[in-house]
């Protein structure tokens, strides 16, 4: 029984999904606490508004789709960084420059929707190699450049903007003119889903998005471009020692990273329900793509659900005012990935604690058996093992 | 008063589902060499973890000087006067030597702290155990048979009784063991008690009197090393016979498959070039050997030759193609095959299946993918061939993440993956290292089955035993250079230590620099496991 709960904790997809859903839980336990302490009389209703509105109408519903699908692409964007060894925190500013590519191709060439999105892509992608090139030419932490080309990008995007009248309002000069009134092709389309589920917002993005989950978590683990990339993510030495060309694989990693965060910018802009505005601060977009990742522990069919529960409980967020301010869901939020570190930190414990038994075990079978260790004994994986089965008790 | 200074009588450590040490008596007479041996995973390491106080035992007693006693951390073992040489040194390497043998006792005046008195200490000490040191000298600077005496003065500084060296001549010369067992002698005479760890059965003829064996944390006997003979030893301690000598076929050299040409390669850590002009060749069904301390640049040499390091002059060739530009993928697919000395950080992706990593060097050829998409029914059925034929263990077979499995068999996995690939060189870096007498026979003898095929083997050791045993012939690097070449018929361990230590060299020398502190900084790397 001990072996079989052992085996089911440790294998890993089964350990990230109860680590994700228990600190989901106990945010939310947290949330409500925090409500109760705001306002006693209303907790019951902001926790309810929280956990149901978002599903109360098909209205509401779309709107958690349509701001999922952007947060999906800078999750899977950080994420699938992440998977490769590389923690691209510069998601937004890649995400803007993608806005900028659309909304220039969109208003200015009057490009399609579609070509749009791939001028977002490209856009994203440019940003997002900067700091690949940075890394594997010259060692540069990619967390530091992509931090700076997050201002970067802002400041060049607002300061273009800025100098395009005709891509601006004319009425707010601060930002894009509403894409409706200049070129409707360029809109994402929307197939008829908008009177499906009455709601302006739902257009086709969550379906690309999805379809973008999918095809990352194909090349991640199907592709020999995966193994590359995951192999150098793991153990870069390595890689190295395959012949595996670790260089172009930090600036590809990270120009598809971009691209995808870049898509993120474009489907959210295109949409035509939102207008660029021009702002001096960072686009928050890509910094919820870091927990969007965490939470699903960089699995892209992960990184979908997760997108969808934190747009959920965003929109219930805003469904509780104004008895309760909005921000109180970036606190449960905040909590959440909290706990999702500290739980995975958590699940790590565990695992070491059991891979420790089974090295010890493992090393006193070893030294009998005529053959060399005993991989029989030893039924799973741990975090420790490694480390642990090199060096001894007392050094420790 | 009591025999015995240490006692740990029934001693019982059980982890959850294990039990480490079962029912183990050790006994430790006052002024004796007491040898404690074992594999791998024998016992050893837990029972001393528990003499110094880290490990609470489930069962047994432990007296000192014939009191019970209770250790609960290693302040309890200090304060009992028991003291420690790890097999990793625990030096402040910017640290002078004095500085570092004071560290935690400092001597003081009002508060300010007094060199004199401790160097007036240290240097009567030295004196008096004949532990040469120079006390001005930072630790980095100083020799790592050096290194250790300072490791031995640290524990004689603290008035320590019962010293205990765990593995202490893994890292020395045979001349630097030899001092070192003279010092041992001398402590003991002095009326000092040693338990000495280990696994190397003639260090325990020489200088143990008594020597304890355990076996899979069971208590096997101890026996008086004068009344007894190696072959028992080893008996005792791997429950069967072993093959000391390893039975081989004449060396029978065919045509030269590799050659490197004055191959200089520059450090990573200092200015002088870790390799320096070196010329050597491999001929097809010979084990090259390339012997010397760590950290004379047999790394350095063999990351040029497989090409994760560029050299900065030189021709290297392989049957005949200059292959001193080649990218690490193309010497692979001309045919070299390379085991590496640090499996964890080069030869394995310990987050990958076993599968995955059993095709980490041909995962892109046809066979295994198609279009870009890896084929996993075609890796799974490689991997289950090459896991069946090398016999790897493992929890799960081929889906096992490689994490969790034992030293010797992630080293299997390496070793199947590439004999597997048929090389027309292979070049092995220690590839015994941390292993158990069992898995070395394996690996030994794998080695010597590439050589009967016909292959080139270049073989990196450090230790002088594999040297002799498996090689037919030795290149003995010292300082990035080669300074002798030896037929193992015809040489002794003695003489090949002598050049290893750069007390003898067969060539003259062309470089000035001395590379002491790559030594040192490679040690640092390695200590970390």
């Amino acid at each position: 029984m001990m072996t079989k709960i052992r085996k089911f904790i440790q294998s890993p997809g089964a350990a990230s999904f109860l680590a994700s859903v228990a600190s989901i839980c106990i945010g939310l336990i947290f949330g409500y606490i925090l409500l109760a302490f705001i306002n006693p009389s209303m907790s019951l209703y902001g926790l309810g508004k929280i956990l149901f509105a978002g599903a109360s109408t098909t209205e509401k519903f779309a709107k958690v789709l349509y701001q999922a699908a952007p947060l999906m692409l800078t999750g899977l964007s950080v994420g699938f960084a992440f998977k490769t060894g590389l923690f691209n925190i510069g998601a937004s500013g890649q995400y803007t420059m993608g806005a900028f590519f659309a909304l220039y191709a969109g208003i200015i060439l009057k490009s399609p929707w579609w070509v749009a999105l791939l001028a977002a892509m490209l856009g994203g992608a440019i940003w997002g190699a900067f700091p690949g090139v940075c890394k594997a030419l010259f060692n540069v932490n990619e967390v530091i450049t992509s931090i700076m080309f997050n201002w970067i990008g802002l400041f060049a995007v607002n300061l273009t903007l800025s100098n395009i009248p005709l891509i601006l309002d004319r009425v707010s000069a601060n930002r894009t003119v509403n894409l409706a009134a200049v070129n409707k092709s360029a809109m994402i389309p929307k197939w008829g889903l908008d009177t499906l589920f009455g709601s302006s917002f739902m257009n086709i993005s969550i379906l690309i998005t999805a379809a973008a989950a999918i095809l990352m978590f194909i090349i991640l683990n199907k592709t020999t471009f995966g193994y590359e990339l995951k192999a150098c993510g793991f153990n870069r030495n390595a890689s190295i020692y395959a012949g595996i060309n670790a260089k172009r694989n930090i600036v590809l990693s990270m120009v598809i990273s971009g691209a995808l965060a870049g898509l993120g910018g474009g489907i959210y802009y295109l949409s035509g329900t939102a207008q660029f505005t021009i702002v001096k601060s960072i686009l928050a977009m890509g910094f919820n793509g870091i927990p969007v990742a965490l939470l699903a522990t960089s699995n892209p069919v992960g990184i979908i659900f997760s997108s969808l529960f934190v747009s959920y409980i965003q929109v219930g967020g805003e469904a509780m005012q104004p008895e309760f301010a909005k921000e109180v869901i970036d606190i449960i939020i905040s909590v959440i990935i909290y706990l999702a570190a500290f739980s995975l930190l958590l699940k790590g414990l565990i695992n070491r604690l059991l891979t420790w038994q089974n090295t010890k075990r493992d090393k006193v079978f070893a030294a009998g058996s005529t053959s060399v260790g005993d991989g029989q004994q030893n039924p799973q994986v741990g975090a420790a093992t490694a480390n642990k089965s090199e060096s001894d008790g007392v050094t420790k | 008063m009591s025999d015995y200074v240490v006692e740990m009588l029934n001693i019982t450590k059980i982890f959850p589902g294990i039990k480490a040490n079962d029912d183990i008596t050790l006994q430790l007479k006052k002024g004796e060499v007491h040898a404690l041996l074992g594999e791998n995973g024998a016992g050893k390491s837990t029972l001393m973890s528990v003499l110094f106080g880290l490990y609470q035992p489930e069962e047994g007693t432990i007296k000192i000087n014939g009191e019970p006693v209770k250790i609960n951390n290693p302040n309890d073992a200090n304060a009992l006067n028991i003291g420690m040489v790890h097999q990793h040194f625990m030096l402040v390497e910017v640290f002078s030597v004095l500085d570092n043998i004071i560290l935690g006792v400092e001597p003081n005046t009002a508060g300010v702290l007094n060199r004199k008195i401790a160097r007036d200490k240290i240097v009567a000490l030295s004196k008096r155990y004949g532990l040469s040191v120079e006390p001005d000298a930072l630790v980095e600077d100083i020799s790592v048979g050096m290194q250790q005496r300072v490791e031995i003065l640290k524990m004689l500084y603290k008035n320590n009784e019962i010293l205990i060296f765990d593995e202490p001549t893994a890292v020395l010369t045979p001349q630097e063991i030899k001092e070192l067992m003279q010092i041992m002698k001398g402590l003991t005479a002095e009326g000092k008690s040693i338990l000495f760890i280990t696994h190397k059965l003639n260090e325990i003829i020489e200088v143990a009197d008594r020597c304890t064996v355990l076996r899979k944390g069971k208590y096997v006997g101890t026996v008086n090393v004068a009344d007894t003979t190696r072959e028992e030893l080893s008996r005792m301690m791997v429950g069967r016979d072993i093959q000391f000598k390893i039975d081989k076929a004449e060396c029978k050299p065919g045509k030269v498959v590799f050659t490197a040409e004055n191959i200089t390669v520059a450090s990573k850590h200092h200015k002088n070039n870790a390799v320096r002009n070196i010329s050597f060749d491999v001929r097809a069904g010979e084990i090259v050997c390339l012997a010397g301390i760590e950290g004379n640049g047999q790394s350095e040499l063999v990351y040029a030759l497989t090409g994760i390091e560029k050299i900065s002059s030189g021709k290297l060739a392989l049957n005949g193609t200059d292959i001193s530009r080649s990218s690490i993928r193309q010497r692979s697919r001309l045919g070299i095959s390379h085991i590496p000395e640090d499996r964890h950080k080069y030869g394995l992706v310990l987050e990958y299946s076993l599968a995955n990593n059993l095709v980490l060097q041909r995962y892109w050829e046809p066979e295994f993918q198609n279009a870009g998409f890896i084929n996993n029914a075609k890796v799974l059925e490689y991997a289950n061939k090459l896991i069946k034929q090398y016999d790897v263990r493992s929890g799960q077979g081929a889906n096992t993440i490689v994490r969790s499995m034992s030293g010797g068999n992630q080293q299997k996995a390496i070793i199947a993956r590439e004999i597997d690939k048929n090389p027309e060189l292979l070049i092995a870096i220690q590839p015994t290292r941390g292993l158990d007498v069992g898995a070395i026979e394996y690996i030994h003898s794998q080695l010597i089955a590439q050589r009967d095929t016909g292959k080139a083997v270049l073989l990196v050791s450090l230790e002088l035993d594999e040297v002799m045993n498996v090689s037919d012939r030795i290149l003995v690097m010292f300082e990035g250079e080669i300074v002798g070449e030896f037929n193992p018929r015809e040489t002794t361990v003695e003489q090949i230590g002598l050049y290893m230590a750069g007390a003898k060299r067969d060539t003259p020398s062309t470089g000035t620099g001395t590379i002491e502190k790559t030594k040192k900084q490679e040690m640092g790397v390695k200590s970390k496991p």
